[in-house]
């Protein structure tokens, strides 16, 4: 087993000389059986060294002003947990209500064959781990990998590069259409101590390929675990690319994911990220619109209530003239919850005939609930149509009296309006099969809610 | 069945309603006129139940139950309608799914079984059927992008679905050219009837052309002012309300 050197412990965050949130990770992730390629080891200890030389983000770092990790320094966390036992049945209850046609699993952050059903998919397009992939030496996978892992992309997708150990590998070939959903089951769950994992994961999706892949982040235990995870995509000409991501993690779960995504000429990628659970969350997505025609829709939902805080940030690069990119992010918060949205749009100077638009939108059940909203146009070119709006606020006064004045309970007329507020995002998600189930979560979690 | 006595509100702590006195019996349909201002929709607001409207003095017995003591779902399942003159626009629920819900929450709290699927489809489809609305109007979201008209047809449909024993109507005409004044106020009488009471709210005579009252009441300073029978509301179209301005000040 050859393991990282460890690196410098001045460095390191926190200089005492006891059991630190840390100390787990400066030995670095296990290789597999000396299949380890030498760039790797190079990255991981290069990525580690940027990790430990700005440690966590605090609020003097203008993207995590308001998003606060602190929490985590708090927390003795086990970097490489061992495989935890987890029965194939109780796994949750699919996002589809049905037995998925292809479903890989991971627990805090290693695949799982035992667990997953994968059939043979079309065209030749692969679902593997990453843990494979870089032990066979698949094409294009390392070179994709190094390419990203040498952007600097701050301090917790540096945390992520010092890791590569295990995550999963989508790669359709040109030309190719999954029509089956791919669906990625990410397992957390405790042990003696709580577990941190950080899966790097990879889409590859070739010129002209169509791709739907549903993410479904559950917790299995109700004590807290640190997932940080990265998502890779490159979007070839003309491919479309659907992502959509359930985060129903525990409640005291620290989930930090970061998706990463280049788009070719005329390609298109649709994100949709449901977020219910975790202490704290963020999803961020970084979008890069390479080439003319690219377009991407990101829109989200999201509900907390406790003391949840959950983070949705977006940057979307038009690099290129004449592409798109819609965002629309619904959120209601309830009892002392906190949402943040941080919405960048760029665009480059010559990236002519470009649309952006943006919409933030939440709800707030509750006097102590807080949300947070950052737009950030940075329009470099003339002609092109850019738009961002925020609100925030309780529900319609109106419209629930005009629904008690029919014979609706007050409570029956709240949820009534609460599933309304976030059908609108929710219905914007493509994969039809998806809507049902999103919007049971809502039933569920606004019936759940403590009432005041 | 509705007795209004000495009703005294206030909306931010300005009297509205100063002393009304008003008794509508069993199948009785009685108009309220009165100038803008002179309190009429907060009369209907105050019936209702809506919050910010502030009654203090006097009472509203519903029958027999002390009205102002429910809660606005309480006031409709005891049989209280009110059409309202903006109908709010929900985005993101359809109309059906409002009716249901509505048609649900009012049995639940009466006691009844709540309707299935089918006999809930089966009632809304007739209702509407009998008021020119279509299924595509059924299926969008509450009020939204309906013309004014369609507005209005709305809570006369929503009234036809919930068969209230007692109906305040306020400015139901208000917005509506002829036609759609001529096919609200047919859904309204087709809705009359000898357990039903209405109480039409409006600032025009025109109106009780259609739906023709048993009594009209001027409501002036927040009090009525004068009673008669429908000949009354002739009167006060051809002379104006200044003569009731001008009591109500005095």
């Amino acid at each position: 087993m050859a393991r990282l050197a460890p690196i410098d412990e001045t460095a390191a965050g926190p200089a005492d000389s006891g059991a630190d949130w840390l100390t787990g990770w400066r030995n670095g992730p296990a290789d597999g059986p000396d299949a380890s390629p030498d760039w790797l080891g190079a990255a991981r200890a290069d990525a580690a060294g940027r990790f430990a030389g700005r440690g966590l983000p605090d609020r003097r770092v203008e993207d995590w002003r308001y998003t606060n990790l602190a929490h985590l320094t708090g927390l003795e966390l086990d970097w490489s947990p061992a495989p935890a036992d987890v029965a194939k049945e109780s796994l949750p209850a699919l996002v589809f209500g049905r037995e998925a046609e292809c479903r890989l699993v991971l627990v805090n952050g290693q695949v799982r064959p035992t667990l997953s059903t994968v059939p043979a998919l079309p065209g030749g397009t692969v679902l593997i781990s990453l843990a494979d992939a870089l032990a066979s030496g698949h094409p294009g996978v390392a070179d994709l990998l190094r390419q990203r892992v040498a952007v600097d992309g701050g301090a917790l997708k540096a945390l992520n590069d010092s890791w590569l150990e295990d995550g999963y590998v989508l790669i359709v070939p040109d030309g190719v259409t999954v029509d089956m959903p791919i669906e990625i089951l990410s397992v957390g769950t405790g042990g003696a101590l709580p577990p941190a994992y950080q899966p790097r994961n990879l889409i590859v999706a070739g010129a002209g390929s169509r791709v739907t892949v549903v993410e479904h982040h559950v917790g299995l235990c109700i004590g807290g675990y640190f997932a940080n995870l990265v998502t890779d995509v490159a979007a070839g000409a003309e491919a479309i690319v659907r992502h959509c991501k359930v985060q129903d993690e525990s409640r005291e779960a620290v989930h930090i994911a970061l998706l990463d995504a280049a788009l070719d000429s005329g390609a298109m990628f649709d994100s949709f990220c449901f977020t219910l659970g975790g202490r704290i969350s963020r999803n961020e997505l970084r979008v890069s619109l390479d080439a003319p025609g690219a377009h991407c829709r990101l829109n989200g939902a999201y509900l907390a209530g406790g003391r949840q805080h959950c983070d949705h940030t977006t940057s979307v690069d038009h690099v290129a003239p004449e592409t798109h990119s819609e965002q629309l992010y619904k959120g209601v918060l309830d009892d002392r919850a906190r949402a943040v949205f941080q919405g960048k749009v760029t665009v480059r100077p010559d990236a002519q005939k470009v649309e952006g638009h943006q919409m933030s939108r939440a709800l707030l059940l509750s006097e102590t609930a807080e949300v947070n909203t950052k737009p950030e146009l940075l329009i470099h070119a003339d002609d092109v149509q850019c738009s961002h709006g925020a609100t925030a606020g309780d529900l319609d006064g109106e419209a629930l009296f005009y629904l008690r004045s029919r014979g609706v309970p007050e409570g029956q007329a709240r949820q009534l309006l609460v599933e309304a507020f976030l059908n609108e995002a929710i219905d914007a998600v493509a994969l039809a099969g998806m809507r049902l189930p999103l919007e049971r979560n809502v039933a569920r979690w606004m019936a759940e809610r403590p009432r005041p | 069945m509705l007795e209004v006595e000495n009703l005294h509100a206030t909306v931010d702590g300005r009297g509205i309603l100063n002393g009304l006195d008003l008794a509508v019996g069993p199948g009785e349909v009685h108009a309220v006129m009165g100038p803008n201002g002179s309190g009429k929709s907060t009369l209907s607001y105050v019936l209702s139940g809506r919050d910010g409207y502030e009654v203090t003095e006097g009472s509203v017995r519903f029958r027999g139950a002390d009205l102002l003591a429910l809660e606005p779902e309480e006031r409709a399942a005891a049989g209280l309608f009110l059409a309202f003159q903006y109908p709010v626009e929900i985005p993101g629920v359809t109309n059906m799914t409002f009716l249901k819900h509505a048609v649900n929450g009012l049995r639940v709290q009466r006691g009844e079984e709540e309707l299935d699927a089918m006999q809930f489809l089966k009632l809304v489809r007739q209702k509407a059927k009998a008021l020119g609305m279509s299924d595509d109007m059924l299926k969008r979201a509450v009020n939204v992008g309906f013309s004014g008209g369609e507005k209005k047809r709305n809570e006369i449909l929503q009234m036809a679905v919930l068969e209230p024993a007692f109906a305040v109507l306020d400015e139901t005409d208000s917005g509506l050219d002829i036609d759609a004044l001529k096919i609200v106020a047919d859904g309204v009488n087709a809705l009359r009837g000898p357990g039903r009471s209405m109480l039409v709210i409006t600032h025009y005579q025109r109106l009780l052309d259609y739906i023709v009252p048993d009594r009209v009441h001027v409501l002036a300073g927040g009090r009525i002012a004068q009673s008669g029978g429908k000949e009354l509301a002739l009167r006060l179209e051809s002379e104006g309300y200044a003569a009731f301005a001008d009591k109500a000040a005095a």
